[in-house]
């Protein structure tokens, strides 16, 4: 189907934009458009005006500091892939970031949509939404007001719902950086690679001096209606990181989600895999953890 | 007064100027046009086929400023002054009066990659502009051909032969770059 009818405006700054947002009843806002523009051929959605942020100058930046990376409002995913110097940073303080934007559909799709695009449409088979959960991460909402940070626990409602009222404009995202001797990874299920996930998993493995498991964190997609952080550690703590039983992590995983069926999968199924995709996750976090400390 | 910033327009149609493959082309649509239908429609460029119409199946796929995008995900209004190559403009000028079709589209016709032709433009364009932006000289993993195809849908061919034509085209354009 086509979209219904709207009108458009693409403001040349951020204020223009909020302007807008407040004056306009029924308006909605628009970055890359990879999840808005089908949620309007599909008709789920007929906003009154799409105020388009692509011409607002100062939204397309990553900064990667020793504090975290902060991608800007207008980053295409396909930006944090690229062997640019900023991506490199990026991935170097926070590599979760990219691993997971991998994971983010097709190649057409990463050159369009935003990461912060993601966080915003707060959907549970987003990967972004569970990166910014592990990572501990939080978005700035700029109002007429004022600017806010908001934690990710406070931003995600249910699922496609954040508490954001709808006159705001999510302007980054911010990541904080992988701790010390810590290592990360992500996988994830799906039909077809770049299709919505059955299931994935993002873990963080957190090493003491000597080696052995001080901490061990994860996140699923497609598990549960907002995304959710799991504590792991008490499966696996102490035990020397070669010799660490991850199964038993997964095996404790799969106690702690809550999974829904639905058409792709039955809750079981996605339980099952939730404990498969731990294990193998930590596995490959361990490793990077044991690189990272020796560094 | 004299002078002033002018409020943000806020329109229900548009006057939009494009450069499509080269040449410069401008209609005037309203602003809920997307560029797939903008193509098609406004500018009699049909090669740009419309499967779904809301991002699945990759038929639609179009360079915006040389990045392969879904046309049915973009509007035409956010693609003003933006270089746009579709498949019609894949094939390069021989120099001889005709056209050389794209090392993608002669290893499309080698290797029987299309069946019905529907979902063709779409790899075309998507392979094109993958095998385009990486190291030529470089051998293609199957990783990197898994991921060249795997946005875009065909229900003929069962994609054999067009990871075949991806290959195909790769060591073709290996050669080129030697």
């Amino acid at each position: 189907m086509k979209p219904a009818p709207f009108r458009y405006a693409d403001p040349r700054s951020l204020d223009e934009a909020l302007d807008l947002l407040s004056d306009e009843t029924g308006a909605k806002v628009l970055a890359g458009g990879q999840s808005l523009l089908p949620l309007l051929a599909m008709r789920l959605a007929a906003p009154a005006t799409l105020v388009d942020l692509n011409r607002v100058p100062g939204l397309d930046t990553v900064e990667a500091t020793g504090d975290g990376v902060r991608v800007g409002a207008l980053v295409r995913h396909a930006r944090l892939l690229r062997q640019t110097p900023d991506a490199q940073a990026a991935a170097r303080v926070q590599p979760l970031l990219a691993r997971a934007t991998a994971n983010v559909a097709h190649p057409a799709i990463r050159n369009r949509g935003t990461t912060v695009g993601s966080i915003a449409h707060a959907d549970p088979s987003g990967e972004m939404t569970s990166v910014l959960a592990l990572t501990g991460g939080s978005v700035t909402v700029a109002t007429p007001a004022g600017r806010e940070t908001v934690g990710w626990q406070d931003l995600f409602v249910g699922p496609l719902e954040t508490s954001l009222a709808g006159g705001a404009v999510v302007v980054d995202a911010f990541f904080p950086a992988l701790p010390e001797r810590s290592g990360t990874a992500f996988a994830e299920i799906a039909r077809r690679k770049g299709d919505y996930a059955v299931c994935g998993a993002g873990v963080v493995v957190t090493l003491d001096e000597d080696r052995r498991v001080s901490a061990v964190r994860a996140s699923y997609i497609s598990v549960g209606l907002v995304p959710e952080v799991h504590d792991l550690t008490e499966a696996v703590a102490g035990e020397p990181v070669d010799s660490a039983d991850w199964a038993a992590a997964g095996a404790l995983a799969r106690t702690l989600v809550d999974p829904d069926t639905d058409i792709h999968a039955s809750a079981d199924y996605r339980r099952l895999l939730v404990g498969v995709l731990t294990e193998r996750t930590l596995a490959d976090a361990a490793a990077e953890a044991v690189q990272r400390s020796a560094a | 007064m004299t002078t002033s910033i002018d409020p943000p327009q806020v329109d229900s149609e548009r006057t939009v100027s494009v450069t499509v493959n080269g040449v410069h082309r401008e209609a005037t649509v309203p602003v809920r046009r997307v560029l797939s239908d903008f193509l098609r429609d406004d500018l009699g460029l049909t090669g740009t086929h419309v499967g779904c119409a809301h991002g699945v199946c990759g038929s639609c796929t179009v360079m915006v400023d040389g990045d392969p995008v879904r046309s049915c995900l973009v509007l035409a209004v956010q693609v003003q002054g933006a270089q746009v190559t579709t498949v019609e403009g894949l094939a390069r000028d021989d120099h001889q009066g005709g056209q050389v079709l794209h090392p993608v589209q002669e290893a499309f016709r080698e290797c029987h990659a299309l069946q019905c032709g529907f979902c063709t433009p779409g790899f075309l364009v998507t392979i094109a502009a993958g095998l385009e932006a990486r190291d030529a000289a470089e051998e293609i993993t199957e990783e990197e051909v898994d991921e060249l195809v795997g946005g875009n849908l065909c229900r003929c061919t069962g994609y054999a032969n067009i990871k075949k034509a991806v290959r195909h085209a790769a060591a073709t354009m290996r050669e080129d770059a030697r």
